[in-house]
């Protein structure tokens, strides 16, 4: 579904990413964990088209997409919920629900959606009509998440969702995701919480600065003495 | 009592002219958080625009009475005028510089506005001497309260004013593509990740209030009737005033605007009809001072943080 060869990309003089590839096969969920600065925001951002790689390519669903423009790319079937959530502080819940629409003029596929991400998110449902500058971080991420199910992604790129949550709500989003896979959606799955990651996850690859270190299924990963010493702090 | 309607009426229309004019300002400062300084000189493109519209109009025409619908003719035209030349600045002398730093792009706008101004001077153009606008809206007295008169003229020009300004409101807050724009101006980056494609909202916003400007430029004309030349320093006072409109209704702020205009409109009048008429610029930039110190971002301007 989604596969990336040799991607290499450059911040001015700083080059963030040394040839990554990666794959996503459709139905998966993926995760790609990596210390702070090992370039797992930079590969997402090069996807959804909001950096511009230097070289390399980049494949969603054979369509070659390294030349896109973000908007183009949501077109596709691709949805990114950015690193710090990227909520419209400014516009209530609702609207912000509405602008994941925003592609889409299906009026009973919007309000399906919809009612799909309320019920997964209850804590929503209440909240409509407030703004959602005053959503508490949990809130935050599950409105970014229920907007990006409204552009009916069948590949959704998830930036740390768990960055920052209380260890109760990061349970609940971890169990949203599966669920939202279990659906359909395929999942690519950056973090750095690699505990609760490698638990979710079909296949992990790792990052480390700017390249990928190792892959595999997630399980032998999670069992690998390596990322057991590095990611998850077992000595 | 008289005094008093006759200067809220005087305050309306003029207040409503500068909040047309603020909201272009606010507009693209809430867009692309920069001020541009050649808003002014497109206001002066609609005053000069409904101008020579209405006067080739007259002549190939030849009527013996102006047709009532003309105005609103001569407006359209000057409006898709204005829009025009606001989308090709923007995409000839901004859009280059989407990542350039801040300053780069407020020089430019100087240029633009520099440029404007005196291509507008040329004796092809509008020339250098003021000219006056035909009568679009008749000269007729609606009402009169005790000696007030209630021109014909100032009620279409608050009434044109206040439902472009309600339209507006809707557009921004109701719709689609408003709620696109609230988007792209709080941040554009995640609101190209919604879909939104933010170079051509970025456009219309331009063309939009550049529509408005027109529309000021329009009023303007009208209500003065005589035309100054393009460079005259009347229109650079008229987008300052404009412009500290936005600022004391929070820039960035569609409904600051409205308000900021309306505000400034009301004690100017008011400043000049009860204290002194030599010092109304005073009491504007007076209340731009004290906004500035007490309430820097303005009336309805955000204070709210973004939380991570
Ligand atoms: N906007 C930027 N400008 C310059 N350097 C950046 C920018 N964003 C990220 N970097 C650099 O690129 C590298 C990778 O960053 P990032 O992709 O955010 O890592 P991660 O998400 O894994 O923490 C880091 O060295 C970071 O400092
Ligand atoms: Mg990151």
């Amino acid at each position: 579904m989604l596969e990336i060869r040799d991607l290499v990309v450059s911040y001015g003089a700083v080059r963030a990413l040394h040839g990554v590839s990666l794959r996503v096969e459709r139905g998966e969920i993926v995760t790609l964990i990596g210390c702070n600065g090992a370039g797992k925001s930079t590969t997402l951002r090069a996807v959804s088209g909001m950096v511009r790689p230097a070289s390399g390519t980049i494949e969603f669903e054979g369509r070659s997409i390294a030349r896109m423009k973000p908007h183009e790319i949501v077109r596709l079937g691709m949805a990114h919920c950015p690193e710090g959530r990227g909520i419209f502080a400014n516009m209530t819940v609702e609207e912000n629900l509405r602008l994941g629409a925003f592609t889409r003029d299906d009026a009973e596929g919007i309000a399906a959606d919809h009612e799909r991400a309320l019920t997964l998110f209850p804590r929503l449902r209440e909240r409509l009509r407030q703004s959602a500058g005053t959503l508490s971080g949990g809130e935050q991420q599950m409105l970014a998440i229920g907007r990006a199910i409204l552009t009916r992604p069948r590949l959704l790129l998830l930036d740390e969702p768990s960055l920052g949550l209380a260890p109760q709500v990061v349970r609940t989003i971890f169990q949203i995701i599966r669920e939202i896979n279990a659906a359909g959606t395929t999942i690519l799955l950056v973090e750095q919480n690699a505990h609760m990651a490698l638990k979710v996850a079909h296949r992990a690859y790792v990052l480390e600065v700017g390249k990928i270190e190792m892959e595999g299924p997630a399980a032998d990963l999670a069992a690998s003495d390596e990322v057991r010493k590095a990611y998850l702090g077992v000595a | 009592m008289d005094q008093f309607l006759q200067t809220l009426m005087g305050a309306l229309a003029i207040g409503s002219l500068y909040a047309l004019i603020a909201l272009g300002y606010t507009m693209v400062y809430g867009i692309l958080k920069f001020i541009n300084f050649a808003h002014s000189d497109v206001v002066v493109l609609g005053a000069w625009g409904s101008l020579v519209f209405a006067r080739w109009a007259e002549r190939t025409a030849g009527w013996s009475q102006t047709p009532w619908y003309l105005g609103g003719v001569v407006l359209i035209a000057a409006m898709v005028l204005c829009g025009t030349v606001g989308f090709l600045v923007e995409r000839l002398a901004y859009k280059p510089l989407r990542r350039a730093p801040r300053i780069n792009v407020l020089i430019t706008a100087i240029g633009v506005s520099l440029f404007l101004q005196n291509t507008g001077q040329l004796e092809a153009v509008f020339g250098t001497r003021p000219a006056s606008i035909p009568r679009l809206v008749g000269d007729r007295t609606i009402a009169q309260i005790g000696l007030v008169k209630i021109e014909m003229l100032d009620v279409v020009g608050l009434f044109t004013a206040l439902s472009f300004m309600l339209g507006l409101d809707w557009l921004v807050f109701r719709t689609k593509i408003g709620r696109a724009m609230r988007a792209v101006s709080f941040n554009p980056q995640t609101a190209g990740l919604m879909g939104v494609p933010v170079d051509r909202v970025i456009s219309f916003t331009f063309v939009l209030g550049s529509m408005l400007a027109a529309t000021g430029g329009f009023l303007w004309a009208l209500k003065y009737s005589q035309v100054n030349q393009p460079a005259d320093t009347g229109w650079t006072l008229l987008g300052l005033k404009a412009f500290v409109a936005a600022v004391v209704g929070g820039i960035g702020n569609v409904r600051g605007a409205m308000l900021g205009g309306l505000a400034i409109g009301l004690l100017e009048q008011f400043g000049s009809a009860y204290l002194s008429s030599s010092l109304s610029d005073v009491y504007v930039f007076s209340l731009l001072i004290v906004v500035l110190l007490f309430r820097p971002s303005g009336i309805l301007g955000s204070t709210a943080v973004e939380k991570v």
